[in-house]
């Protein structure tokens, strides 16, 4: 155990000064709590973004002289320039995918829970916890200097695609702005490591007494899987990013084929290939989309659990079906790909692999829709937004049984059918988890509830804009209409369009707005929320167990030694419908 | 618990709240799919009426699976509800059950990824007929070029050292077979119901030449000659788009693609080289 293990520097720590205390601290709490806030602000920028997408897509040619003025280089006049909505698309992508949904999920939810839940005082590596903040908040800066350098934010999209990345003179923003991409993604890479390194090695060298691998909450289990999927799949990445520099700074042609000239001028490198970025990309960027949904699944799976006064169905299971999700996710990138001009015959092998992944994704759907079966819910904010997840996560995945089957992909490519298929999956659908998890952890992190109402409102409101946005997207995408698109107006088959179009966007704006709701009570609560009490959910893990907040070190006396697994919901022979963790079985054993 | 008091008496209102939301959302994705108000581009490729079949299938599937998990959803969330009496049902695993819905997934998937494969080798796989026409389409920041092989069927070497505003693809005139070649911008002329290999290269970044009323896409990629063949089998005139983000000018990389008669096809032709 770390420095952090003995009573006495525990106490010590208590005399730190505000600084040392809750800006630079090696608590993994005040870390976990640190990657929410900054990733908040980093879900605005992003959200914004999306909200000028929507605004360009609706209405193409309108002059909008207020944002002329709040944007004077990129909506000169009020009207949008293509560059700068290319760059909005790529900094939208970027932000969201790395530095909301990875940096909330994995570093957030991961730092804050994983000690409370195996029983452990803190992190293994406590300075190496720090540092990964550190280093994420360096990267956050560095993504968001993006938009203020010479030439603008980048507009090659997120998975910057080469050889448009790699060659700065085709286009605005491919210059400075590129390579601060670069610089950001570099250092995002680093932090994730560091977290996952960290993560993989508290949850199995620091589990308290009792605490077996199979007594594991599914949150901290989903954790671990991903921790492994990012040391696995964060490596490949940072190698790529660190190609592509040399490419473009270095005179190297890894990407970069010969041949090429841009604008009649010849392009002085040759021997590299396009599709190799692509492979390397989505090597990680497969993996990377279970890195942000099992953290989700997990999540989603002790909330269900909890407050249907029922064990999660079939635990084993869903333990196994994350795990062959972690394995099978690094064999399914080429369905990112089955147009990309490789080998068709790969086309065919990964749409069988994606096949494969589909399987253990259902289980898991079925698992959650029986934890309800006989249950006693209880709606409360968590709950709902958890429902929500499993809706969300099914309409999602139906839709992307559409686009792994290679011949079908063939149309819906790079159409609004797959931005419909992925925000629902991938982007929706764990936000949705994640609002589940704050609302059921709040009270364990500031001691205080949030609204229910409030939380209630913001659910409603957001589970019906996300349906009417991306439902609707999913109709358009099959009509042809392609994404990343500046005006698909200039194409006669995509004219009639227009109205859908439209309400997508009046149904973002509103969803955009109802997240307010969520913002208000977040801030209120945290002052002037209603105290907590240490289990107010009448939940069973470890976490529950210590005071609301944990002081510095997690247990104020002994840490507890765990007796049963974390799903003795309403079990036989237990006078409460729950028994925490610690809590001694009785003489005839229930459940595990 | 005073606070688990207050989650029974909403209970009734939010289960049924979320039930009916759930039952909505249902009657609007069928209403969705089934008014086809917006919908596929009208076919004009027999050949790729096996991938329109294949979508619908996929479609009537998904939205069986749709409508019973939701349902399902729905239902529970009603019936299950926390009444503030009894005690849930402490069951948690049913092997029965999970070998089941493993196996019945397992089966539907299998059904139509192999149902896909077909599709996907008649696209890939296949040689185009002899007596397919023969054109290279090459994609450049932010405009496509067509090129014919003229009277001697064959296309002329290019180098990229010689592309000029004037020579746009950099043909060589020393060689015999390039000067008969015809390059035409934004504009592609096929005849109707003949076999067309197109030959896809770039000049500069990745494009993707997409063809909605065909349900054909193809990335062209620098560095690399892809071939694809079709079979236009209306006439009419259809828009070529750029579906892979190639820099600012991307939305406006489009050019049509004129489906005609042979006779017709051939006049053309003959005008553009002339």
């Amino acid at each position: 155990m770390g420095a952090l293990g003995t009573h006495e520097s525990i106490t010590a720590d208590h005399k730190l000064g505000f600084f040392r205390r809750y800006i630079f601290s090696l608590d993994h709490k005040v870390i976990g709590v640190q990657y929410i806030l900054t990733a908040m602000v980093m879900a605005i920028v992003g959200g914004l973004l999306s909200m000028l997408i929507r605004l360009q897509l609706a209405w193409p040619s309108h002059q909008w002289p207020w944002l002329g003025q709040v944007i004077p280089t990129g909506m000169e006049g009020g009207v949008m320039k293509p560059e700068f909505y290319l760059s909005l698309v790529t900094m939208h992508g970027t932000i969201m995918v790395f530095f909301l949904l990875t940096a909330v999920l994995a570093g957030g939810f991961g730092n804050f829970i994983i000690p409370l839940q195996i029983g452990a005082r803190d992190m293994a590596f406590p300075f190496l916890n720090a540092l990964s903040y550190w280093t994420f908040f360096l990267s956050c800066l560095a993504i968001l200097s993006a938009f203020f350098v010479v030439g603008g934010a980048p507009l090659g999209g997120w998975t910057a695609y080469a050889p448009l990345s790699a060659l700065p003179q085709t286009g605005p923003g491919q210059g400075m702005g590129m390579t601060m991409w670069i610089v950001a993604i570099g250092l995002f890479v680093f932090s994730s490591l560091f977290g996952a390194l960290n993560y993989i090695t508290t949850i199995l060298n620091l589990r308290t007494k009792g605490m077996s691998m199979m007594r594991l909450p599914l949150t901290t289990w989903s954790l671990l899987i991903t921790a492994i999927l990012g040391l696995l799949a964060f490596p490949v990445l940072l190698g790529a990013a660190i190609l592509l520099f040399f490419d473009r700074s270095g005179g190297t042609s890894f990407f970069i084929p010969g041949g090429l000239t841009v604008g009649e001028k010849l392009v002085s490198h040759a021997g590299g290939h396009p599709l190799l970025w692509q492979h390397l990309f989505w090597f990680f960027g497969h993996p990377e989309v279970y890195i942000v949904i099992l953290p989700a699944m997990g999540i989603v799976s002790d909330i269900l659990s909890t407050f249907s006064r029922k064990p999660i169905f079939s635990y084993k299971t869903m333990v196994l079906s994350m795990s062959s999700i972690g394995v099978l996710s690094f064999i399914v990138w080429g369905h990112h790909m089955f147009v990309s001009g490789m080998n068709p015959l790969l086309g065919s092998a990964f749409a069988l692999t994606t096949l494969a992944i589909a399987v253990p994704s259902a289980i898991k759907t079925f698992n959650w829709l029986f934890t309800l079966w006989g249950a006693r819910i209880r709606f409360t904010a968590a709950m709902l937004f958890s429902i929500g997840f499993v809706s969300l996560f099914v309409s999602g995945g139906l839709s992307g049984i559409f686009l792994g089957n290679s011949a079908v992909d063939i149309h819906l490519h790079d159409t609004y059918f797959v931005v419909a298929h992925f925000h629902l999956i991938m982007a929706v659908a764990p936000v949705f988890a994640m609002f589940a998890g704050l609302y059921y952890w709040f009270p364990k992190m500031f001691g205080r509830m949030m609204n229910e109402t409030l939380g209630k409102l913001h659910f409603w409101g957001s589970l019906i804009g996300v349906y009417c946005v991306f439902f609707t997207m999913h109709v358009i995408g099959m009509a042809g209409h392609i994404r990343r698109t500046y005006d698909p107006y200039q194409y006669e088959f995509l004219k009639h369009l227009q109205p859908a179009n439209i309400f997508i966007t009046k149904a973002a704006f509103i969803l955009g707005a109802v997240q307010l709701l969520f913002l208000i009570n977040f801030w209120w609560s945290l002052f002037k929320g209603k105290k907590a009490t240490d289990n107010p959910w009448r939940a069973n893990s470890l976490e529950w167990t210590t005071s609301t907040p944990p002081p510095h070190g997690n247990w104020e006396g002994e840490i507890p030694t765990v007796c049963r697994w974390p799903y003795d919901y309403s079990a036989p022979g237990v006078k409460e419908d729950f028994a925490l963790q610690s809590e001694p079985l009785p003489a005839a054993p229930s459940g595990k | 618990m005073r606070d688990s008091d207050g989650n029974r008496a909403a209970g009734f209102i939010e289960a049924g709240f979320l039930a009916l939301l759930l039952v909505i959302l249902i009657a609007a994705a069928l209403w969705l799919f089934f008014q086809r108000v917006w919908w596929f581009p009208e076919l004009a490729s027999a050949r790729s009426l096996a991938v329109d079949r294949l979508f619908e299938l996929t479609l009537l599937i998904t939205g069986i699976a749709f409508v019973m998990v939701h349902g399902a959803l729905a239902f529970f969330i009603v019936r299950f509800r926390d009444r503030g009496t009894g005690r849930a049902l402490f069951w948690h695993d049913s092997h029965a059950l999970e070998i089941s819905w493993s196996v019945v997934t397992l089966v539907i998937l299998t059904v139509l990824v192999f149902m896909g494969q077909r599709v996907w080798s008649d696209v890939y796989f296949s040689k185009a007929p002899d007596n397919a026409v023969l054109v290279e389409v090459t994609g450049e920041q932010f405009m496509w070029h067509a090129r014919y092989p003229g009277s001697d069927g064959a296309f002329g070497a290019t180098d990229p050292k010689l592309i000029t505003n004037t020579n746009i693809l950099g043909l060589d005139k020393r060689d015999p077979a390039a000067r008969d070649d015809v390059v035409v911008d934004n504009t592609l002329h096929l005849p109707v119901n003949r076999p067309a290999r197109i030959r896809l290269r770039a000049k500069d970044v990745i494009h993707s030449f997409y063809l909605p009323h065909f349900r054909t896409k193809q990335d062209a990629v620098p560095g690399m000659t892809i071939e694809i063949w079709i079979v236009p089998s209306r006439e009419g005139q259809f828009e070529i788009v750029c579906a892979e983000l190639c820099g600012l000018g991307h939305y406006r990389m489009k050019a049509m693609l004129t489906v005609e008669s042979q006779e017709a096809y051939d006049k053309w032709l003959k005008e553009q080289a002339g």
